[in-house]
């Protein structure tokens, strides 16, 4: 009791309850990057099929025994009643169930792609080694057996043949579906989109001519017979498609699915194909990579579900690259202004204050200031001015990259002001006074002088400008972002950067696909991916930042002594 | 040392004048003297300009808000447009005046049964459709089903009724032109007369149609009461088709002996009758048992009106759920029926004051709860009943006023004179719906039990009452903020005491730029984690999170008692100002035993369901995505702003105040409390204020981490929708300057100025506080 007391009065509870704070703080922070970490990279790591009877009995006394194939996703104990309540008969005397979530795929050959199952009636539980995955163009997974491959309708290799022989045949022809595909994105992708574009530039030059009145009937022609090239050319690419399409559709492949039903897939619509159980670490590795690249490098799939988040990355980058533009310019001369220009008095403490009030101000708001005053007024009043051939449809009046990136260039300005004028406060007074003294004017000793040494500052403030621009989506909802943006907004179609376009946004992709999708047991691993890739790259961003503040204190210490 | 040369020299040259061999030279330098000064005085401008850049778009922003919200705030506006006479002044007395929706023509129809179309600019008749009544006939009683639909049923002295419809083709031509509009009068449900009552004089009729049904009601002197119910399945496509002729599919008859009324109205929703007497009394009775089993239930009766006073006219607002009694002592009352424990009972529900003459006329707005009525003495009022505004406008008449009528979209008002002549006003009154109260304090909506709280912003129907109110938003906002702050504010504080006073300067190094970190991590990722992991991981181990909070604080005291109890061989191995690391460990065990032991406790304290324990026990209902998992969400999301904060004022308290604390013997708790935190104490206030804006302006946690439901409830297992959520939701689908816009635009200034308010007060006492640091 007296060591207690003693150790009471001595006010270490406090010290230890302050410390559990901000041992709380390291944990939360460490345990949520890790879990993203765990979760997202786990969405590339092929993991084991597994094949099991399953039997179980409702409380209605049915018996129901089937073959189950998929992979476990998650293992979770609940409490029976639980369970009871929800019309599962199990053994009353056990307080606890284990049950599994299991990813049985199919999503086109059965009701669910998801189903819980209790531990107990699973039996049987197999790992077979020809057990094929199959990541498809729509209806996400599928799992199942080999059985035998066909060409144009007719049965080229039989059961007969050795698991492995067939699996070669087949991993062959994949390889040639795969070199169609690729030649297919291209004619669509490069070909039609850019007739397209210049199909659509085609009719606003004619509206614009119509609505200006200067339409004669030499130029009526002339557009008419560039129409009719484009048409051609159209139809050309058109053509190219659809034998490209006939030689995709060549090859089908027949499965046995869990249950034992045969069914057909077919080629065209596999995109990646591998056998999980047989693969040694340095395969799954290969897979895992493979998954990884697709995942940076590919457009998205079945409603941004699967496949990549390219466009998303794309976009995000686009977006932070404009507002770096906008946003440094203004802030360097307010931090200047404020540090070498302005008698430090009421002017400058409003300018403080507004500053904080930037910096306060929710991130929406600025959200609504950007959709009502860019987007609205300035945006209409361009519209009216230099696009008026396309009216009623807003060219500038509409939520687009430019306007997305003004606004974030507004929000994030507190961060490069901040950062700059920290990095102008620790250049010491006697670097200025030397260049004053040799009879530099003020502007060219902040030129030559003070600039160079506080441009790592400038860069902290920018890279920490770029990493909150980066991470926010509120106000991008309402001024540019899009679920699903038709072409990037950086082509090969005159004027090249399509300032008016919508764009996909990293953030916006991980509230889309998480909170907005159809299916989100099945996006969630792909969200999880995303939200990784995205503090991944803020974390970065702002180590670096750190880093380079730190190196600047230095070198300015040494400076100072 | 060139330069100054140079300069002297360029004087001198300047003083002698502008010859001699050195003038070349001097010219040159002068020159690029002067563009020297130029750029530096450009600079000095410009760097100006740009630093007070900051300033301006701060008003700009502010400015550009109140200018997008202003307008909901400003009255209506009626301008006379002017008298017109027609040149055939209808002698015969009026029945129903109408405007058709682009206000440029108006119906008169008489109880002659003549239909005249005029037109509202010139006042010349564009057209004279009579009804199909028999030569020498006259309506006798007449009835409109809705200003919307234009079909209206009429009795004649034989005791027919007939149903016929008014309506205005319009025909779109090439851009640039006024459509043409065509007047006509159609028979939707043919010519022929749907009831007949026999030789009694008609009392009244009633009548209400819609998509399928067609309801009819008329009653005679005596109380026989004819009902006809008609069920006509249209073609959805065609709409209102005008020349739908077949005789409608199921048909019923029905007969019922009432008392005597004077006045009958058939409900929006065909369930209720109203009939009232010219005494002030009325009975709510229940049509559909009516129609089903042809029995009489009153539900409700109510007086109207106190004794003595005349109803002048009852209409129904848009909608047809709310009657408007106008009455001669100068009132109109709003009566609906109010369900209390199932029973319909008609209310009173607020009352409109004119200027105290009696209320000779009343005229609804199709679309909104809108509505103007016309006093003896010529004041004419216009009403919006949600939001209880009204505009005024006196005008002196020499002659007197007999009926008014108001156009679909509400912009244009026209009044019948005695005599034959007409008097119009434009109007406009872009946001009604709007104003202080309706928007702070509680209002009674329409079919409500009882004045509430509302946040309502569209629906399907298009008559619908939209419920502004910001009060839930404004309370789920503070809600959130207050759960987030709960969790933060003790994690941040305590954390940055430690980390600023007691932790050992090598780690300190590597935790505050991790802590900072956290500051980075985009709000949508903590969105997704609290909506799509913790919020089921949290209802999954309700239990073992509740004893997590309420037992971790007794186990970390638990745990540091015992250290201090350990040989010093072995604590001396953990430095002081290494307790966190130590702890890291015991927290991470603390919170594993905590879960597994979530659903053994979940078995034994509450029969294996917490959720179903804390509603059928407690009474507390519980949302997956509630007020903890956003708390727990948003907390982590202020931590690191009052952390960093507070831990920078707490570090640069001098270190020589609490070393002579020490050196007097205190103990180093007692320095922190009694000599460091009173110093630091502004800042970390200033901490807090600015972790409070952040809470409150949060968007995407709140999205995701909650059901965005705009419900009032301090229940910390509950959702709940903020103001930002909502803007974010709710904008990108709103009309531009309609008045949801505008709203949305005011919940933006509304976060604004609380986030200016809390972010001013908190620099100003940070720069009080950094004053206070530079005089110790």
């Amino acid at each position: 009791m007296m060591r207690y007391t003693k150790w009471t009065s001595s006010g270490r509870p406090w010290i230890w309850l302050n410390a559990a704070a901000i041992a709380i703080s390291i944990l939360m922070v460490v345990g949520l990057v890790s879990l993203l970490a765990v979760r997202g990279l786990s969405y590339f790591w092929p993991s084991d099929v597994m094949q099991a009877r399953y039997s179980s009995s409702d409380s209605d006394g049915s018996e129901l025994s089937m073959q189950v194939v998929g992979e476990v996703v998650e293992i979770e104990s609940v409490p029976s009643s639980q369970v009871i309540a929800a019309g599962i008969e199990v053994s009353e005397n056990q307080e606890l169930i284990q049950r599994v979530l299991l990813k049985q795929g199919n999503r086109d050959f059965f009701n669910e792609d998801f189903i819980w199952l209790l531990d107990d009636s699973i039996e049987e539980i197999q790992y077979p080694s020809e057990l094929v995955t199959l990541e498809r163009q729509e209806w996400g997974n599928f799992y199942g057996k080999l059985h035998q491959l066909k060409e144009n309708g007719i049965v080229v290799g039989t059961a007969a043949n050795s698991e492995a022989v067939n699996w070669s045949d087949f991993s062959a022809r994949l390889e040639r579906v795969y070199a169609i595909r690729g030649q297919i994105t291209e004619i669509e992708n490069a070909e039609i989109q850019g007739i397209n574009f210049r199909t659509n530039q085609l009719r606003l030059d004619v509206r614009e001519l119509e609505v200006s009145g200067d339409m004669t009937e030499q130029r009526r022609l002339q557009l008419a017979s560039q129409r009719l090239v484009l048409q051609s050319e159209y139809e050309n690419q058109r053509q190219r498609l659809l034998g490209l399409n006939d030689q995709i559709m060549r090859d089908d492949a027949e499965f046995i699915v869990a249950g034992g039903e045969i069914v057909t897939i077919k080629f065209a619509a596999i995109v990646r194909a591998y056998r999980p159980n047989q693969l040694s670490i340095a395969g799954k590795f290969k897979v895992f990579l493979s998954k990884l690249g697709e995942f940076l490098s590919a457009e998205p799939r079945e409603a941004n579900t699967e496949g990549g988040v390219f466009p998303a990355i794309f976009g995000t980058v686009m977006m932070v690259l404009l507002m770096s533009v906008f946003v440094t310019p203004f802030g360097v001369i307010a931090a200047v202004y404020l540090r070498e220009y302005a008698k430090q008095g009421i002017t400058t403490k409003i300018i403080r204050i507004s500053v904080n009030n930037l910096a306060g101000v929710p991130s929406i708001v600025y959200g609504v200031f950007g959709l009502g005053f860019f987007i609205y007024i300035i945006g209409g009043e361009i519209d009216q001015l230099f696009y008026s051939e396309a009216l009623p449809a807003p060219t500038f009046g509409t939520p687009g990259l430019l306007w997305a990136s003004l606004t974030l260039a507004l929000l994030t300005l507190p961060v490069v002001i901040v950062a700059t004028e920290e990095g102008l406060a620790r250049i010491p007074r006697s670097v200025r006074e030397a260049s004053l003294a040799l009879g530099a004017t003020k502007f060219e000793t902040l030129w030559r002088v003070v600039l160079p040494m506080a441009s790592p500052a400038m860069m902290t403030g920018l890279i920490l400008a770029v990493a909150r621009a980066a991470g926010e989506v509120a106000p991008l909802m309402l001024v540019g972002v899009v679920k699903l943006a038709p072409s990037l907004p950086l082509d090969g179609n005159y004027p090249y950067l399509h300032l008016d376009q919508k764009f996909m946004h990293l953030g916006f992709h991980i509230y889309d696909v998480g909170f907005q999708s159809s299916n989100i047991e099945a996006a969630k691993p792909l969200v999880f991916a995303t939200a990784f890739l995205l503090v991944a790259v803020i974390a970065a961003l702002n180590l670096s930042a750190v880093s380079l503040r730190n190196h600047l204190r230095e070198k300015y210490k040494s400076l100072e002594a | 040392m060139k330069e100054t040369k140079s300069e002297t020299e360029t004087k001198s040259l300047y003083g002698s004048g502008e010859s001699g061999s050195g003038s070349n030279m001097g010219h040159t330098l002068r020159v690029r003297r002067k563009v020297r000064h130029f750029y530096d005085r450009a600079a000095r401008y410009g760097i100006a300009i740009g630093g007070l850049g900051i300033i301006a778009t701060m008003l700009v922003i502010f400015v550009f808000l109140i200018a997008e919200v202003q307008p909901l705030f400003s009255a209506a506006s009626i301008v006379s447009t002017g008298d017109f006479q027609i040149s055939d002044s209808p002698r015969e007395p009026g029945l129903h005046l109408a405007i058709d929706e682009q206000a440029r023509s108006l119906l008169r129809i008489s109880t002659q049964g003549r239909a005249i179309f005029l037109d509202l600019d010139s006042g010349v008749v564009i057209s004279e459709i009579p009804l199909s009544i028999p030569e020498g006939d006259f309506i006798n009683q007449f009835a409109l089903d809705s200003e919307e639909s234009g079909v209206f049923a009429y009795a004649l002295s034989n005791g027919n009724v007939h149903i016929a419809q008014y309506l205005w083709e319009t025909e779109f031509s090439s851009q640039g032109s006024l459509p043409a509009i065509t007047p006509r009068i159609v028979y939707p449900y043919g010519q022929a007369a749907l009831l007949n009552l026999g030789a009694n004089m008609i009392d009244a009729i009633a009548i209400h149609t819609d998509q399928e049904d067609l309801l009819l009601a008329a009653i005679d002197n005596l109380g026989n009461l004819k009902l006809f119910h008609s069920v006509a399945r249209r073609n959805i496509f065609n709409g209102f088709n005008v020349n739908y002729s077949p005789p409608p599919a199921i048909t019923k008859s029905i007969d019922i002996k009432l008392d005597p009324l004077d006045r009958l109205f058939i409900g929006g929703d065909k369930r209720l009758l109203y009939g009232i007497s010219d005494s002030g009394l009325a009975k709510v009775y229940d049509l559909k048992k009516m129609v089903d089993s042809e029995t009489v239930e009153i539900f409700s009766e109510a007086q109207l009106v106190k004794t003595g006073v005349q109803m002048e006219s009852i209409k129904f607002l848009s909608g047809g759920l709310s009657l408007l009694v106008a009455d001669s002592a100068g009132f109109v009352s709003q009566w609906f029926v109010v369900r209390n424990d199932d029973i319909p009972t008609l209310s009173s529900v607020r009352r409109f004051a004119g200027d105290g003459t009696p209320i000779i006329a009343t005229a609804v707005e199709q679309r909104r709860k809108n509505f103007v009525a016309l006093g003896e003495s010529g004041l004419l009022s216009l009403y919006n009943v949600t939001s209880q505004k009204r505009a005024l406008t006196n005008t002196s008449f020499n002659k007197k006023l007999l009926a008014i009528a108001i156009a679909p979209r509400g912009n244009k008002i026209v009044a019948e004179l005695q005599g034959g002549g007409f008097r119009s006003w434009s109007l406009d009154n872009p946001h009604p719906e709007v104003s202080f109260s309706s928007l702070w304090r509680q209002v009674w909506y329409e079919s409500y039990p009882e004045p509430d709280y509302v946040w309502q912003s569209s629906s399907a129907s298009n008559d619908f009452e939209p419920k502004y109110s910001l009060v839930p938003l404004s309370f789920g906002t503070l809600k959130a903020a207050f759960y987030a702050m709960l969790i933060a504010s003790p994690l941040a504080i305590c954390g940055a005491i430690y980390t600023g006073y007691f932790m050992a300067p090598v780690l300190r190094r590597k935790v505050k730029p991790l802590i900072e970190l956290m500051e980075a991590l985009p709000t949508v990722v903590l969105g997704f984690l609290a909506g799509l992991w913790l919020a089921p991981f949290v209802e999954s181990n309700l239990p073992g999170v509740i004893s997590l909070l309420l037992f971790l604080p007794v186990g970390v005291l638990l745990f540091g008692f015992l250290w201090s109890q350990v040989p010093k061989s072995l604590r001396y191995l953990v430095p002081e100002g290494w307790e966190a690391i130590l702890l890291i460990p015991f927290i991470l065990l603390f919170a594993w035993c905590c879960f597994n032991f979530s659903h053994p406790l979940e078995t034994i304290f509450f029969a294996g369901d917490m959720q179903q324990w804390l509603s059928s026990e407690l009474g507390i209902s519980y949302d997956q995505r509630n007020a903890m998992v956003v708390g727990f969400a948003m907390g982590f999301a202020v931590i690191p702003t009052v952390y960093s904060i507070a831990e920078d004022a707490i570090f640069t308290v001098p270190g020589h105040l609490s070393d002579g604390s020490l050196a007097l013997g205190a103990t180093s708790w007692q320095s922190l409390y009694h000599v460091v935190l009173p110093i630091a104490s502004p800042g970390i206030f200033s901490a807090l204020m600015i972790g409070l804006g952040r809470a409150v302006g949060e968007t995407m946690i709140i999205l995701m981490a909650t059901g965005n439901t705009p419900i009032m409830d301090v229940n910390v297992f509950e959702g709940m929708r903020t103001l930002a959520a909502s803007i974010a939701i709710e904008v990108p689908e709103s009309e531009v300057s309609s008045t949801h816009y505008r709203i949305l635009f005011l919940a933006a200034t509304v976060l604004f100025l609380f986030t200016f308010v809390v972010n001013t007060i908190a620099e100003v006492v940070r720069q009080q506080l950094r004053r206070k640091y530079s005089s110790i």
